[in-house]
């Protein structure tokens, strides 16, 4: 379309000349950022893309789908449109982000197949003329060209079209340009031999991390993660990501952490690499050891943190802190393990249960309105008679947090039956007015 | 209890030999004289594995057992590592039998291996003051890891067992290496002249316990401070274990 034609057509339109250089600049300062942020082993792909190998750093985000959730999240918030695809080939997720059906998809190895077959053949890659060529053939969708015998369309189109779908399919490797930050603390070894074994592998990653907490240590920094990269013959790279949680230059706990997860990584026909660097780091001061003239402080626990934190592949590490609500499901947030003490806690005013159930759930109830206990109740097919009550303890829905909530009130009671077992069951509603909810009744926990 | 000198010589002696010439960690009493006596050493010995599981219902949901260790945890001092699977623990509790939550770093992992291995990794540690970890199995060589990492740290470690269905809960028959195994079951709670609930009260039952008895009481659940109380009943006919709040108020 030619500029004057634009401008008829959309009045205001804003002209500027093109400039590659300046968008692979701005796709590199991403690029960075994403291995900052993300994961160890980050290519641009240019014009448009980023390549983010996942594998191993997926869940210190907290796995696959938090990890795309918070790209997508903070990609929005600079104000870049991002589609994103996680799969287990790139060529796979090359084509998925682009002519996915979805802004965010991941595929597992099992859906790879179905998922790339019905991707259109311009998401693999190929070059315009065989695209086009490719049409009159029939030939729409990835599906049908794999289903094609592969001797003819090599002989037709060249090796480009065998090679591209290898690539998608994960029977071709791919290796690609890695983005490097200048600022970053980095140390590296060659191996004349190629090296595999664990042992040998945990030695040198020993011997780097000498290295790199002396670079650290002239620059007068901590590590707060740590990527070791190990580039194999064949080209590919397999990474170790760790964090810390506060900044680190101890070289025995940065190896502990590193050798934990040497099991990992696959060395194949041999690892001729290993590249340390410390992707974040933050200002370390020196600290005067424990003297026996003050008092000993506090055992320090980062370490322990730092462990549990970096093996949990599935789990998460948090200390408990109150906020200011009433209502028992929001009344604690999750603060991370190493936080500065609160010094608060809950008001001790009304007990509280041992378990909170999520959702509550709901029972029959029977109960004299408006404000009397239920003189029994039915959970899970057993019915329970009311012994002793207490309540109502009324909590107010919170109309800030949502417009739905400004005249929803809730009755807590706290119940035991015949066996002493205690209960925390609540009703909807103050037992008169029904814009107060609904007066079904649900337990919401269970005391001690 | 009558002490013969030369059975307790040789008790002194065994101890020695299983410690494998570790120190001894000492003890956390209860601070109630009827319970203490029963426990061999006069109190939960720290550095040691200990299990809790809750009776009837509380099998399931471990309500009671989780707030027994709790009170347990409180009165040591220091922070405290919780390793969960399941996310139902609601926290305000734990601050009301004393655990504030400025001592407790919860560990949330998928499975039960990953429970154990964290409760490793914590006693292994040594800067704790005490581990817990809600678990439905727990086999002998798993106990036994738990058992010689809290020898080695001096850390005291709970055991949580909680099921998923009433008739798993036959598992807790099963040998492990733990020194002491408590059951923690509801009680109806202390009556009061008004209507309304008053102190939770709970049977305790020290199901096992090594180079011990078995015994049960009928005690007051923990308080803000993770005491265990006497029922008042008791409290009432023989000398009172701690002066009465009520009373102190008049």
């Amino acid at each position: 379309m030619a500029v004057a034609k634009a401008q008829a057509l959309l009045a205001g339109l804003d002209v500027r000349d093109a400039d590659p250089a300046g968008d692979d600049a701005a796709l590199d300062r991403l690029a960075v950022w994403a291995l900052r942020r993300y994961s160890p082993i980050v290519a641009a792909d240019p014009p448009d893309g980023l390549r983010l190998d996942m594998t191993g750093a997926a869940h210190l985000l907290g796995g696959e789908e938090a990890f795309t959730a918070d790209l997508a999240r903070r990609l929005a918030d600079s104000g870049i449109m991002a589609r994103i695809a996680v799969a287990p080939t790139y060529g796979a997720a090359h084509g998925l982000a682009r002519f996915g059906s979805s802004a965010s998809v991941i595929v597992q190895d099992q859906d790879l197949e179905a998922s790339l077959a019905r991707l259109p053949v311009m998401a693999l890659r190929l070059n315009a003329s065989t695209t086009d060529a490719l049409r009159p053939l029939g030939v729409d969708t990835v599906g049908d060209l794999a289903a094609m015998p592969r001797a003819p369309l090599t002989l037709r189109f060249g090796p480009d079209v065998g090679r591209r779908l290898d690539q998608a399919y994960g029977r071709a490797a791919e290796p690609c340009d890695l983005v490097e930050a200048p600022e970053l603390v980095r140390v590296r070894r060659a191996f004349a031999e190629p090296i595999a074994a664990p042992e040998t592998l945990a030695r040198y990653t020993g011997k780097l991390v000498v290295q790199l907490c002396e670079a650290l240590e002239t620059k007068g920094l901590g590590a707060r993660r740590l990527d070791l990269l190990f580039t194999r013959i064949d080209n590919r790279v397999e990474a170790i990501r760790a964090g810390t949680a506060r900044p680190l230059r101890d070289g025995m706990r940065m190896t502990r952490l590193l050798c934990d997860r040497i099991e990992t990584v696959a060395p194949g026909f041999g690892i001729e690499l290993m590249t340390l660097t410390a992707s974040v780091a933050e200002p370390l001061d020196y600290r005067s050891a424990a003297s026996s003239l003050i008092e000993p402080a506090a055992p320090d626990l980062s370490e322990l943190v730092d462990t549990l934190a970096n093996r949990m592949a599935h789990g998460r590490l948090y200390r408990c802190a109150p906020t200011q609500s009433e209502v028992p499901e929001r009344s604690v947030r999750e603060i991370a393990p190493l936080a500065p003490p609160v010094g608060a806690a809950w008001p001790a005013d009304w007990p509280r249960p041992a378990r909170l159930l999520d959702p509550p759930a709901p029972v029959e109830a029977m109960a004299l309105l408006p404000d009397h206990p239920p003189a029994s109740f039915t959970w899970g097919g057993v019915r329970r008679r009311v012994k002793r009550a207490d309540g109502p303890e009324r909590i107010f829905g919170e109309w800030w947090v949502r417009d739905g909530e400004l005249s929803a009130v809730r009755d807590y009671f706290q119940i035991e039956d015949e066996a002493g077992e205690r209960f925390w069951l609540f009703r909807r509603g103050d037992g008169e007015d029904p814009n107060t909810g609904d007066h079904r009744w649900y337990l919401h926990g269970i005391f001690a | 209890m009558p002490a013969n000198p030369q059975i307790s010589a040789l008790r002194a002696q065994i101890a020695r030999i299983e410690s494998g010439g570790k120190r001894a960690r000492g003890v956390l009493p209860f601070g109630i004289e009827a319970v203490d006596a029963k426990v061999p050493g006069g109190g939960l010995a720290l550095g040691a594995l200990h299990e809790v599981a809750g009776g009837a219902n509380g099998a399931v949901h471990g309500a009671a057992a989780a707030l027994f260790a709790a009170g347990i945890a409180a009165r040591t001092s220091g922070q405290v590592l919780w390793c969960v699977t399941r996310r139902d623990l609601f926290a305000p509790s734990l601050a009301q039998a004393g655990l504030h939550p400025d001592r407790v770093i919860y560990a949330e992992v998928g499975d039960e291996k990953a429970v154990l291995a964290c409760m490793e990794e914590g006693l292994r540690h040594g800067g704790l003051s005490a581990v817990v970890g809600e678990l439905a199995r727990l086999p002998m060589v798993a106990s036994r890891r738990l058992q010689l990492c809290a020898e080695e740290s001096g850390t005291i470690a709970l055991a949580i067992r909680r099921w998923r269905r009433m008739t798993e809960a036959a598992d807790f028959g099963q040998p492990t290496a733990s020194v002491t195994r408590w059951r923690v079951t509801a009680l109806p709670s202390e009556p009061l002249p008004v209507p309304g609930i008053g102190r939770a009260r709970w049977l305790v039952e020290l199901i096992r316990a090594r180079a011990g008895d078995c015994a049960d009481f009928e005690l007051g659940a923990c308080d803000d401070a993770g005491r265990l109380g006497l029922p008042a009943k008791l409290a009432d006919r023989s000398a009172p274990a701690q002066p009465r709040r009520i009373g102190a108020a008049a």
